[in-house]
């Protein structure tokens, strides 16, 4: 606690004094007790925990790797992907900087993935952890961004075109259409002019976005208390002293836990970084390693993997009375759901230990579909992949749509009163 | 004395306040948005292009880059201008009712000479550029079966448009492909980005 009066020295070596002076101008030793020391997680985290963690590890990543790019990149159509092909060639251990930077960014989705997986798994976006959830849905959207406009920096024939058709997705809406599209590009076509707005975006503007939702992210878990895999209160349970049950401070429990989650992971993340940085066309495209050519499109355009899941249900919606806005429609619908999943999930219990049958078939279905529908995405619109994407665009719909319904008729197990070891 | 708070008036103020600053934002934000216009240089750089079109063979398409976009001239043969007609039942829009042109390539060839078909070769699904695929009948590649009559056909998400860039129905492009507006100098020479009638 903050010491009020500095004069009377307190006991202990320099370290505890300087300690003592600095929290008496500023809440150091507040916010680490209140954050870190002190702050009671459940005692049941699982494997599923880690991913919190090594989210806040793979943005710092890419905050660091970013800003060493930008020393050698230019932000320019004439240079852009030029200065790339230096970064990769002359500077000095330039190549590891790229590869760990476009590498990240794959693996932040995965990361980003896995974690929602487990807030859907153990109900942690339930009462009361809903502005929790949307903190973390806006992140969510905040990186779809950042990644679409970090893909078009390298300035190579699939950054272009993939521009060319997200860009394109805005033209749709009737009236505004094409004068939103132009004001997007602030020119008429894809141009050197879109790409330094898209660089100022993707290194000043969403960079700080995303560490403002982070902080608000941590802050209200910290508010609320975290989740856990059986899906009950720890807050509530309490020895006859008042002290909390069934919890451990984050640190050094859990600190010490994510050390070692992020020891796997960098061993893997490494591994792809040094042995497969292209993941045979997934992390970085063939096309891309042609420079950008408004006047010859890839033979095939898709998105970067993470994206193509909505691709998918972007192209499985038809065009109809004259325009094809339903499917952009449809796909800004597919991400706004997310927002809702707390008020539609009715279910008697939080976590999939203790649901019924239809809420875990539903579950298990969703993120079957949710791959189907990224596989499909990444193919051409032949069949079969035409009519999976529509079967996939009608389950994704129907999974959240009838949330409210069927797990409200589903059957569910007690909950236990304490948490299981 | 007891100073009693007019809680009216202080909430009047506070509204006041807020909705003057609240004017003050958006009168600022506007500078800001209107710097993502394009600027008077992309417009000068989006001028109208000439090019020459006399040593254009039948049959033969050029294309040229006018604001960034594909621009397709096609000079078409007397055969490839009658096969046009022949399917439009199977067409989404046949008489470019939806479609964009200018009012004067409003008709039956959509051209000005019906010999010279000029389009933007981007797809109107989601801006790719569509591949010539002249030649009748089934492809090799087999995504143009034996009744193909001969026009565009897009790789991206496979919509197909014929000697007009009129587009087929069931394919995910809504309408025909665009006409830029455009107009002949002279017999050898087209101005892209200007009406016929400013050519003149």
């Amino acid at each position: 606690m903050a010491e009020t009066d500095t004069a009377a020295a307190p006991a202990g070596g320099r370290l505890a004094r300087l300690g003592a002076w600095i929290d008496a101008r500023f809440p150091m030793s507040t916010l680490w007790k209140e954050h870190m020391s002190e702050y009671l997680a459940p005692v049941n985290f699982n494997f599923w925990y880690y991913f919190g963690s090594l989210a806040l590890f793979v943005l710092a990543l890419q905050i660091v790797t970013g800003i060493f790019l930008t020393m050698s990149y230019k932000p320019s159509a004439a240079e852009a992907f030029g200065s790339v092909e230096y970064i990769m060639r002359d500077v000095e251990w330039g190549w590891l900087i790229r590869y760990l930077h476009s590498t990240g960014a794959s693996a932040f989705f995965i990361v980003v993935y896995l974690h929602m997986w487990r807030a859907l798994i153990y109900g942690s976006h339930r009462k009361p952890r809903e502005l929790l959830w949307i903190f973390g849905v806006l992140i969510y959207l905040a990186l779809m961004a950042e990644a679409f406009f970090g893909y078009l920096l390298p300035w190579g024939n699939m950054s272009y075109w993939g521009a060319q058709v997200i860009v394109s997705l805005f033209g749709t809406f009737p009236l505004i259409g094409d004068s939103l599209v132009e004001w997007i590009r602030g020119d008429y076509f894809i141009s050197d002019i879109t790409l330094n707005r898209f660089f100022a975006l993707h290194v000043v503007a969403l960079p700080l976005v995303l560490i403002f939702l982070v902080v608000a992210h941590i802050l209200a878990l910290h508010e609320v208390g975290s989740s856990n895999p059986d899906g009950i209160d720890v807050k509530k349970l309490r020895a006859p002293d008042g002290t909390r049950l069934d919890s451990v401070a984050m640190h050094p429990y859990y600190t010490v836990k994510d050390l070692f989650g992020l020891s796997v992971f960098l061993v893997i993340f490494a591994a792809v970084v040094f042995f497969a940085p292209e993941m045979g066309g997934l992390f970085l495209e063939a096309p891309n390693f042609e420079p950008a050519n408004p006047l010859l499109t890839p033979e095939h355009i898709a998105p970067v993997w993470y994206f193509t899941p909505y691709y998918a249900i972007l192209r499985a919606v038809p065009a109809f009375a004259g325009t094809q806005v339903w499917g952009v429609l449809a796909l800004f619908a597919a991400v706004l759901l997310l927002f809702f999943v707390p008020w539609l999930d009715r279910g008697a219990v939080r976590s999939i230990r203790y649901r019924g049958p239809i809420f875990k078939t539903a579950l298990m279905l969703f993120a079957a579909d949710f791959i189907m529908l990224g596989i499909c995405g990444l193919k051409p619109a032949v069949q079969p992949y035409t009519t999976l994407s529509v079967i996939g665009t009608i389950y994704y719909f129907a999974f959240f749509l009838l949330m409210p319904w069927y797990t409200r008729i589903d059957s569910h197990k007690p909950e236990p009163a304490r948490v299981r070891r | 004395m007891t100073e009693a708070i007019d809680k009216g008036r202080r909430q009047l103020l506070t509204a006041a306040t807020a909705l003057t600053g609240a004017a003050g934002v958006a009168f600022a934000a506007v500078p800001f948005l209107a710097s993502w216009k394009p600027s008077a240089r992309a417009k000068a750089l989006g001028a109208p292009v000439e090019i020459d079109i006399s040593k254009l063979e039948p049959g033969a398409m050029l294309k040229i880059e006018w604001r960034g976009k594909p621009v397709l001239v096609v000079r078409r043969t007397a055969e490839m201008i009658e096969r046009i007609g022949r399917h439009d039942d199977k067409l989404a829009d046949p008489g470019s009712e939806k479609s964009r042109q200018p009012e004067y390539t409003k008709n039956a060839a959509r051209a000005i000479k019906p010999e010279y078909l000029v389009l933007l070769g981007v797809c109107t699904h989601l801006g790719c550029l569509p591949q010539n695929r002249f030649a009748a009948g089934a492809s090799t590649d087999g995504v143009l079966t034996a009744d193909w009559p001969g026009g565009f056909f897009c790789p991206c998400h496979g919509s197909k448009f014929d000697l007009s860039g009129r587009v087929f129905a069931g394919v995910p492009a809504p309408t025909n492909l665009e006409i830029p507006p455009y107009g002949f100098t002279d017999d050898a020479h087209i101005v892209i980005g200007l009406d016929q009638a400013e050519n003149a």
